[in-house]
Formats: C-alpha cells, structure tokens, sequence
C-alpha cells in the first residue's frame, strides 16, 4: 500500500510569546517542530504499513529548512521525503497549499492512502486536509480517531462528532485527517534517527508540477491578513479564600445574578 | 507582486528581523534587508513594523473572477437527526445582521430527511429565501453528497457570502465546497464584520492556540466564505410575521457522487447537552482525583441545566470521554459560565475557554494559573463547595 503523509513545520507553539512592547509574536529561538497533530498521521501510517505492508511517503510544503520536518518523520518510521518548495508558493493561503500539495502528490505514482494531522497548530484551520481530497477528487473522512479495519481496496474507521463517533466506511484510494486520540506517536528510535540523517530528500519545484501559475502563492490565495493583533487577556476578577459557606454564597450569588440558571 | 522594505522609512530597529520566523531578515548598513530564498510572505514583519510602517506586501489586483455577479448572503443549516442546531440560527440571526448592512437578502441552504416543516420555519427566523434539499440520504452527513449540493448552490445562486457553524460537519466539508469553487474561506471566526464600502467580509479568527487574532480577508474571489464558532454570535428569534420563500427540491434515494459510507452512529457522551452548544459548562481537571470525583462536577451541572467538561490531565486519566474534552487537542467553548473546577489553568486548556463570558475558578492552589483569567476565584477545597453549591442551587429549585 502506498501511504502519502501530509505535514507541516511550525513553531513549537507552548513557546510563543508576546512582545509586550510591540504586541507581537517573538519568533526568534522557537524550535521549529512537526506539526504535533501530524505526528499522530505519521505514527498511524506507519502503523497501517506494518500491518498490510507498503510504503509510507511523508510530504510537506514550505521553505527549504522545512526539509528537517521530513527528517523528523524518517526517524520515527517513514520510508520517503518530499520537499515541495519553491519561491513561486510563498504566502500561500489554505486553497493554494491544498492546490500546491495535490499538485506535488499526483507526482508521486500510486497513491491508496492519504493521512493528515486534523490540523496545523500555527494556523489551526483544518483545511488543507479536505482541499486536498477535494482537489485530488478522492473520497475523504475527517476526524478520524480509529482505523476499524483497512484491506487494500478500502478503510472502516471511526470519525469523531462532537457527541460520539460515527463509523463510516471509506473506498481507497481516500484520505482521511486524523485527531490525537488514534494512536500515541512512537520516539524516533537512533537507528531511525541514523536513517533520517543519511535519507535523500526528494525536493519537487514549481517547475516539476502541472499547475497554473496564476494559482500558486499569494497571487493564487483567495484569502488575505489584513492584520493580525494579540488579544486582550482577560485579566483575574476577583480571588476570595476563607469559609466555605461565604465562599458558596458568593458563588451561587455570581451565577444566580449572570441570569444563567433558568 | 512581493515584499518591499522602505529605505526612507525604516529605521534599522531590528523588530522585524526578532519577528520572523524564517530568519529571513538582517540589518545592513542600518536597514532591513530580507533574504527573498527564506521568506515565506508571512506577514509577520509587517505587522512588527506597524510603528514605521517601512515594509508593505503588495498583491496583483486580479482573480479573474467578475465579483459584481455575487450578491446575497447564504446560511449554512445543519441538522442532525431532524433537529436544526443551535449554531445554525445564530448564523441566521449573524447573516440576517450582515445582509441589512449591505442591503442584501438572507439565503438558507438546508440539506435534510422530511424536515419540510422546519425548512419552512426558518423564514420566521430572518431567512428571506429557504432552499431546501430533501432526500432520504441526506438524513446522515456525508461530505461527497453536502458538498455537492452546497457547490451546486453556490455555482447557481451566486451568493457573495457563505456562512456555517464550525461545527465537526461543517469544518469537515465546507473546505471541501471552497476548494471545488475557489471560494476565500477563513475558519473557526469569532467576529464578522462588513466593509460596507467595499463589500467585503471581514473575519477574525484566533490563531496560535489564542495567543494571536487575524483579520482575514477575500477581496476578488467569490464567494467569501467563513465557519463561525458556537455562542459568539446572537441567535435569531423566531417573528410569526416574518414571510419569505422556500424552495424544495428532491433528490433521488442514492446519489452517484456518494462514495463514503456510514456504518454506524454511536453516541459517547455522559449526558445529552452538546458542550460546544452548553451555556454553562462545568469542568473537571487533575484535581479531581478520580473517575468517582466527576460524579460531583455531573450533579452540579444538572442542577444548573449544564454540561461536564474537562482538562486533558482528566480525560487521559480516563476519568471522562474525550469527547468532554476541552482544550487545544480538544472542544473550544465559550458558553456564558465556565466553571473550572481543579484545573491548574495550562495554556492549551485555556485556549479552549478563555473565550467565555464568565469564569468562575474553585482551585485549592492560590498561584494557579486559571486564576489570571478567572472572573471570579475561589481559593479553596472542591470536594467541600462543589456539593454545597450543588445543594443551595437544589433548594432554590426545589429539587
């Protein structure tokens, strides 16, 4: 089975922080790191490859240190890198990274199976996923948080909803986006690591792939920032310690005076 | 097109070069130079030079598409199991706000199973126009079939904006509808607004986990097309008076274009309130202790008419279901109360929550974090006022 596993670099993001002068983002020193959610579509691939056999190829596209993201990827299991990256893709919004990365997959031969995180914690939009199925006219499932059973012409897995799962059932080729309860993602091991260090990285430019121009990059994006700002943090109320009764009173008199409790 | 820096404006501060991710910028000879192989057109650096406004990115004003043949505004309606939900009428009552602004009308587009009655109540709600898709395999979501009957009326229609709740149905296929009709979609917005002027829609969302908002826009695609969280924006309220149009189209019992299909619909959640949906929520963290704790946070929540939520400290501890989780890997919420009941407060949880009208936080550590965020704190023991709470709320309802 051939296995695509679309990924993301970002900035490891438990460590971004704000410029409390300029209100920005200070992204100088922050770890660049894979997508954590893609993590979790890697581990699931190679899982899939362990069990009915095949090849596990990971892909992301970005700028050239985005290469160390595919490395990551070898070390934890993946068989192949793929490096889209060209200047022609900078600011790309989610429709021309969905056009770009289905682009650069049609490229790779047979593909059974494509697995991506549900979403990138730098951007958190979830779309890039369903752009893709879209743009490869495959069949897709979101939220997928467990592979019932997959044999090589199609997948039973679980999609998470908000009050439970349903169980659908998907032909392949189809891609599937995966949430963080389907598997706990292994550590690279230092053979792995070995490997991803020596591992060739296929790199694929604009020039290599059939698109229109016109729809690559910022001048292909449908969407703009027309500005991004830091949010007001909601800063602490009040803080009581003390009795329990007069802390319940105060409580039950904070909600009962929201008009909440019907 | 590109990324320009302005000699006569830029100071050589530095702020852009600390801001870019990419390190795609140095200072030379005092000025800000940027290496055009690194940058990724990000923006970042723009918006760290606001105060000297010296690099500016400028697009090519042109998509081809003629923008003048889109107007109206279209809703989204989402049903499951032949009940609207609650996030569709506040994108009536969002759309209905958007659509006076611009002097425009207010579309619905309703796939559905012998819901014929509801599609017609919608006119009640604001819609001016119901397009109503009835069929039997449209009773279940699946993104082939919504898809294509939300692309169909969208290639038809011509709707200038197109909005639906960021729901797991509708972030799951509205991407979808915006790759087939190269439409701009912004995700997850927790404010809409209208340039009047230029008509466009302006979407802000949260980005980071929380910790940056981004105001997003679609100048020359058509349509504009952005998912909205649950409870930031008002509902509509039924008016018996309201008249309007509903059209019903019918379509047949199986559907080429259907290639998933669904097994099966299993419900895993305690109690029956959505918590995405919930106007208050009652969450349990690390401090509870144990699976048994959360019986404490259900009663309390019952008697308020609320939903259980919980940290990941909790849920990995299989204390509850994941799909109670609230957090970055979990449920973003803003319901009007949020009770954080032995939750420390780390910063993926808060990003799930931090948007809520209110906070009340019972945590027996006073340095707790949730207590920055926290409209009301309580410094002191949840085993003792969760159940004393439960029962002055009990009392006053009789219960």
């Amino acid at each position: 089975m051939n296995i695509v596993v679309c990924i993301k670099q970002v900035p490891g993001t438990t460590q971004v922080k704000i410029n409390p002068e300029t209100g920005t983002l200070i992204r100088d020193g922050v770890e660049a790191v894979v997508n954590p959610f893609d993590e979790y579509a890697i581990e699931e691939a190679i899982r899939i490859r362990e069990k009915v056999g095949g090849v596990v190829k990971v892909v992301t596209m970005g700028p050239p240190q985005a290469e160390s993201a595919l490395r990551s990827a070898i070390a934890m299991g993946a068989d192949e890198g793929y490096l889209i990256t060209d200047r022609a893709f900078a600011g790309s919004d989610t429709w021309a990274t969905s056009y770009t990365l289905s682009s650069g997959i049609k490229t790779l031969g047979q593909v059974d199976l494509i697995i991506c995180g549900k979403q990138a914690i730098d951007g958190d939009t979830a779309q890039v996923g369903p752009g893709i199925a879209e743009m490869l006219n495959l069949p897709y499932v979101a939220w997928v948080r467990k592979v019932q059973e997959i044999t090589a012409t199609s997948i039973k897995v679980e999609r998470l909803m908000e009050e439970g799962y349903d169980v659908v059932e998907m032909p392949l080729p189809g891609l599937m986006t995966v949430v963080k309860e389907i598997n706990t993602p292994r550590m690279a091991s230092l053979k792995g690591k070995m490997k991803a260090k020596s591992a060739t990285i296929n790199t694929i430019n604009a020039s290599a792939l059939s698109v229109d121009a016109g729809k690559l990059g910022l001048k292909g994006s449908p969407t703009q920032v027309l500005r991004s700002f830091v949010p007001e943090r909601k800063s602490g109320g009040e803080k009581i310690s003390g009795e329990v009764p007069a802390m319940v009173d105060k409580i039950y008199n904070t909600i009962y005076d929201l008009g909440v409790v019907k | 097109m590109g990324i320009k820096v302005s000699l006569e404006k830029c100071i050589g501060c530095s702020l852009c070069v600390r801001s870019c991710a990419v390190s795609a910028i140095q200072i030379i000879d005092k000025k800000a130079v940027i290496d055009m192989s690194k940058c990724t057109l990000c923006a970042a650096c723009v918006e760290a030079c606001k105060k000297y406004q010296a690099i500016t990115i400028e697009k090519e004003s042109s998509s081809g598409v003629d923008i003048s043949q889109y107007k109206n505004i279209a809703v989204f309606v989402e049903q499951r199991e032949g009940v609207i939900n609650g996030v569709s009428y506040e994108m009536i009552g969002e759309g209905r706000k958007l659509a006076d602004q611009l002097g425009e009308k207010l579309y619905a587009i309703f796939p559905g199973h012998n819901m014929q009655k509801q599609a017609e109540e919608l006119v009640k709600y604001g819609v001016d126009k119901v397009f109503y898709v009835n069929g039997e395999s449209l009773e279940h979501f699946q993104d082939d079939t919504y898809c294509q009957i939300v692309s169909d009326f969208i290639n038809k229609e011509k709707p200038s904006i197109v909005l639906a709740g960021a729901t797991a149905v509708g972030r799951s296929f509205i991407p979808k509808v915006a790759a087939r009709v190269y439409g701009g979609l912004v995700a997850d917005c927790t404010k809409l607004d209208i340039d009047t002027e230029k008509k466009l829609l302006l979407g802000t969302r949260p980005a980071f986990g929380g910790n940056l908002m981004a105001t997003i826009i679609c100048p020359h695609h058509r349509p504009q097309m952005a998912t909205v969280r649950h409870k930031v924006m008002k509902a509509a309220v039924k008016n018996d008076s309201r008249t309007g149009e509903v059209v019903i189209h019918n379509i047949d019992k199986v559907l080429p274009f259907e290639r998933t299909k669904i097994i099966d619909i299993i419900k895993d959640i305690e109690s029956t309130i959505n918590i995405t949906e919930a106007d208050i929520v009652v969450s349990g963290g690390r401090g509870m202790g144990s699976a048994e704790k959360f019986a404490m946070l259900r009663e309390l929540a019952e008697v308020l008419g609320g939903a259980v939520g919980a940290s990941r400290a909790a849920v990995d501890n299989g204390w509850i279901p994941y799909s109670h989780q609230v957090g970055q890997t979990g449920k973003t919420v803003c319901p009007k109360l949020y009770i954080a009941c032995g939750i420390s407060g780390s910063v993926q949880h808060m990003a799930g929550m931090q948007s809520s009208d209110f906070i009340i936080a019972i945590n027996k550590d006073p340095n707790a974090d949730i207590f920055q965020i926290a409209n009301l704190g309580i410094v002191g023991d949840l085993n003792e006022i969760v159940p004393a709470l439960t029962k002055a709320f009990r009392e006053r309802s009789g219960k």
